[in-house]
C-alpha cells in the first residue's frame, strides 16, 4: 500500500542516486549482487559503487579481473538459475567484448526457451565519449544495444531519474541496460525521499515550448535545455524539450503530442547519424505525426567518424548547444 | 661492433629519455596541455628498452595504451611523440591518436591500442603476415598481466603456437592492473604459466638490468626468426606512477614503492657503466643533452598548429 505523505526532496549528486538505488535493493532482496572491475577495493573506478564492499562484503560486491566476456556470461548464467546480478562494464565501450553475451545470450534465453527461462540481470555503466578519451574510449553504445529484441535500455538524463530507473532495472525481470554517464556522475539534482520506482517507456517533458520540439536522451539533455534557454532569452523560437529516458521500450507518443502542438522536431543525440533509435523515432513520429509536421524532421548529431583526441576536434564531433541552435534555426527555416 | 660500454651507454640513454620525456608530459598534463588518459612507463623503462635492442629495423612492435617508450625506442622523434600528446597535427598520430594511440608505420610500429588484450591478436597478424611472405621479420607484442586474463589474448596465444607464428609475446608484469594485485586476478602467480597448456616456450625474468633483458629477448626473437617459434616472456617489472594521471594509486604502500625503486633500471645501469669506466661527466652530457631534447620537443609541441577539422572525417575510408 502507498502511504501518501508529502515526499521530501534531497540533493544528491548522479553516481551517489546510482549507488544509494543498488545499496537499497541489495538490502532489501540478497539475490542482488554486484561484480565488475575495481568496484570493490578499489571504490569504483568512477565511484560509483564507493563503500558499498565495506557494506556489503566481498560475497556480494566482488572484483573481476579483466575478463568482461567471461563475467557477463557468468553473471547471466547465474541470473538465469535465479540470483539478480548487477554487472558494472568500467565503461560501455569494453562491453563490446561482451557483446556476445549479451546478444545472443541475454537477450534470447527466454525466447529460445519457450518462455522457460528468464534472465533477471543490469548491465551499467558510464556511456558515451568523456574527455579526450579518442577513438576506442568514446562509444555512444546505445545505438547497438537498442536494435535487440530481449532487452531494455535506460539512459538516465536526470539524478531522480537515475535513481528511480536504476531501482526499476534490478526490479525487472530482463536484461536490463543502464547507460549512465561520466560527465553526468558529479552533476546534482534532487531525489525524492523512499522508494521510487519509475516506469519504463514513459518519456518526460523537461521543459514546455510552442514553436519546435526537441527530442533526446541521456547528456545531450543539457545542450538542449541551453540552447532552448538561449533562445528564450534572445526572443527566438520556444522549444519544447522531450527527454526520452529509455529508447527500449520508446515513447514516441510524448514526441508525436508535442509535435501535434509544435509542428516541428530536432532529435538531437551524440551517437553516429546512420541508424538508431534516433533514426527510429523520425520514422515513428512521420508516420504518426505526418499531418502535424511542418517541416522534415532534422537530426543532430555526432558526425559520422570515430572520435578524434584532438579537444577542438572532438568538441565539433560531439553536439553541443551550438550545434543544436543551428538545427533549430534550420527547421524553422521550412 | 659496438663494444659493450656504448651500447649500454646508449640503452641507458634511450631510458633516461623515456623517463624524461614522460615527466614533461605529466607536467604539461598538469598544466592543461594534454587531455584524456596519460598512462606513465616510469619505472619500466628497462622492459622496452632491453626487448627493443634486440630487434631488427624489419621487425614490427605493438603495445598497449602505455605506449610512449615503444614508440620513442622505435625512433619516431620525441617531436612526433609530444605533439601527439598535445594533439597537435605534427604528432605520429596527427593528434587524433593522443597518448593511448601512437603510431609510426616507417618504424613498424603499429601502434598503441586501448582495448585490454584486444591488439595482442593483431601483434600475431603482424606475424602471420611475416611467415606469409617470408621475410623474417619478427613480432613483438607488449601487454600489462591484465591481458592475460581476456579471451584475445588466450585465443591469440593459442593460435600464435598453432601455426607457428613468428613472434614473442611479452607479458610487463607491473603486480597491479589498476589497482588490482594479480592475486585477485589470476589464481596462479606466474603468467608465463599460460604458455604450457598451448605448447609454447616461455621464458621468465626481472627488468631491472637491460642487458640482460636484451639478451634473454633475444634469444626469443631468434626461435621466432629461424624456426617460427613463439615465446611467451614474463617481464617483471614496476609502475612507480599510478595506472594513469587520474589515479592516486591508494593502493599500495609508499614502503612498497620505495622498496620496487630499488631495481630501478635506470639506477642500475648507472652503477654497471660507472663499473665499466664511464666518469660523471660523461654521465652527465648524456643527461644534458636528453634535457635539451625534451626541452625542444616540449617547445615543439607548443608551437606546432593543430589538426585542421576536415580530419574529422578524412580517414574514415582509404
Ligand atoms: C577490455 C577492457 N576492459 C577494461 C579496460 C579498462 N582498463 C584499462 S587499463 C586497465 C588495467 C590494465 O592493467 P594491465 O593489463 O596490468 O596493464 P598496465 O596498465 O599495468 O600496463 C583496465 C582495467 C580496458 N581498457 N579494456
Amino acid at each position: 500500500m502507498r502511504v501518501m505523505v508529502e515526499s521530501r526532496m534531497r540533493e544528491l549528486r548522479y553516481r551517489e542516486a546510482l549507488r544509494e538505488a543498488m545499496a537499497e535493493e541489495m538490502e532489501r532482496d540478497e539475490r542482488v549482487f554486484i561484480m565488475g572491475e575495481e568496484v570493490g577495493h578499489y571504490q569504483g573506478a568512477y565511484k560509483v559503487t564507493e563503500g558499498l564492499l565495506a557494506r556489503f562484503g566481498a560475497k556480494r560486491v566482488i572484483d573481476t579481473p579483466i575478463a568482461e566476456e567471461g563475467f557477463a556470461g557468468i553473471a547471466i548464467g547465474a541470473a538465469m538459475v535465479g540470483l539478480r546480478p548487477i554487472v558494472e562494464f568500467m565503461t560501455w565501450n569494453f562491453s563490446a567484448v561482451a557483446f556476445d553475451q549479451i546478444l545472443s545470450n541475454a537477450a534470447k534465453l527466454r525466447q529460445m526457451s519457450g518462455g522457460q527461462f528468464t534472465v533477471p540481470i543490469v548491465f551499467r555503466g558510464p556511456n558515451g565519449a568523456a574527455k579526450q578519451t579518442a577513438a576506442q574510449h568514446s562509444h555512444a553504445m546505445e545505438t547497438f544495444y537498442a536494435q535487440i529484441p530481449g532487452i531494455k535500455v535506460v539512459v538516465p538524463a536526470t539524478v531522480a531519474d537515475a535513481k528511480a530507473f536504476m531501482k526499476a532495472a534490478i526490479r525487472d525481470d530482463n536484461p536490463v541496460l543502464v547507460l549512465e554517464d561520466e560527465r553526468l556522475y558529479g552533476t546534482k539534482g534532487e531525489v525524492p525521499d523512499g522508494d521510487h520506482v519509475e516506469p519504463f517507456g514513459v518519456a518526460a517533458v523537461r521543459r514546455a515550448g510552442e514553436d519546435v520540439t526537441l527530442a533526446t536522451w541521456g547528456k545531450m539533455l543539457l545542450p538542449c535545455l541551453e540552447a532552448a534557454e538561449q533562445l528564450a532569452k534572445s526572443g527566438g523560437p520556444s522549444c519544447e524539450i522531450v527527454d526520452l529516458r529509455t529508447l527500449r521500450p520508446l515513447d514516441h507518443h510524448t514526441v508525436v503530442e508535442s509535435v501535434r502542438k509544435t509542428g516541428r522536431l530536432v532529435v538531437v543525440h551524440e551517437a553516429w547519424p546512420y541508424g538508431g533509435p534516433g533514426a527510429e523515432l523520425v520514422d515513428r513520429v512521420q508516420r504518426e505525426a505526418f499531418d502535424a509536421l511542418d517541416a522534415p524532421v532534422l537530426r543532430c548529431t555526432g558526425r559520422d567518424a570515430a572520435m578524434p583526441y584532438n579537444k577542438k576536434l572532438e568538441d565539433m564531433t560531439i553536439p553541443d548547444a551550438k550545434t543544436v541552435l543551428a538545427a533549430v534555426r534550420a527547421v524553422m527555416a521550412y | 661492433m659496438q663494444d659493450e660500454r656504448d651500447v649500454l651507454l646508449g640503452l641507458y640513454r634511450q631510458m633516461v629519455l623515456i623517463r624524461r620525456f614522460e615527466e614533461a608530459a605529466a607536467k604539461a598534463y598538469s598544466q592543461g596541455k594534454i587531455g584524456g588518459f596519460l598512462h606513465l612507463y616510469i619505472g619500466q623503462e628497462g622492459c622496452a628498452v632491453g626487448a627493443l635492442a634486440a630487434l631488427e629495423k624489419r621487425d614490427y612492435v605493438v603495445t598497449t595504451y602505455r605506449d610512449h617508450a615503444q614508440a620513442l625506442i622505435r625512433g619516431t622523434s620525441a617531436r612526433a611523440c609530444m605533439a601527439e600528446l598535445f594533439g597537435k597535427v605534427t604528432g605520429c598520430s596527427k593528434g587524433l591518436g593522443g597518448s593511448m594511440h601512437f603510431f609510426d608505420a616507417d618504424n613498424h610500429m603499429l601502434g598503441g591500442y586501448g582495448i585490454v588484450g584486444g591488439h595482442v591478436p593483431i601483434a600475431a597478424g603482424a606475424a602471420f603476415a611475416s611467415k606469409y611472405r617470408g621475410d623474417g621479420a619478427v613480432a613483438v607484442c607488449f601487454f600489462g598481466e591484465g591481458s592475460a586474463t581476456i579471451g584475445a589474448f588466450s585465443e591469440a596465444l593459442g593460435l600464435a603456437a598453432l601455426w607457428k607464428l613468428p613472434i614473442v609475446f611479452i607479458c610487463e608484469n607491473n603486480e597491479y592492473s589498476m589497482g588490482t594485485p594479480l592475486e585477485r586476478s589470476l589464481a596462479v602467480a606466474d603468467v608465463s604459466q599460460k604458455a604450457v597448456s598451448v605448447g609454447m616456450e616461455r621464458d621468465r625474468f626481472r627488468c631491472t638490468d637491460v642487458l640482460e633483458v636484451r639478451d634473454r629477448v633475444a634469444v626469443a626473437v631468434k626461435r621466432a626468426r629461424e624456426k617460427n617459434e613463439p615465446t611467451l616472456i614474463e617481464a617483471l617489472t614496476y609502475r612507480y606512477r599510478g595506472h594513469s594521471m587520474s589515479d592516486p594509486g591508494k593502493y599500495r604502500t609508499q614502503d612498497e614503492i620505495d622498496e620496487r625503486k630499488k631495481l630501478d633500471p635506470i639506477l642500475h645501469a648507472e652503477g654497471a657503466l660507472r663499473a665499466k669506466g664511464v666518469s660523471d661527466d660523461e654521465l652527465a652530457k648524456v643527461n644534458a643533452s636528453v634535457e635539451a631534447e625534451v626541452e625542444d620537443c616540449v617547445k615543439f609541441a607548443d608551437e606546432s598548429a593543430e589538426p585542421d577539422e576536415s580530419l574529422i572525417e578524412a580517414f574514415n575510408y582509404a
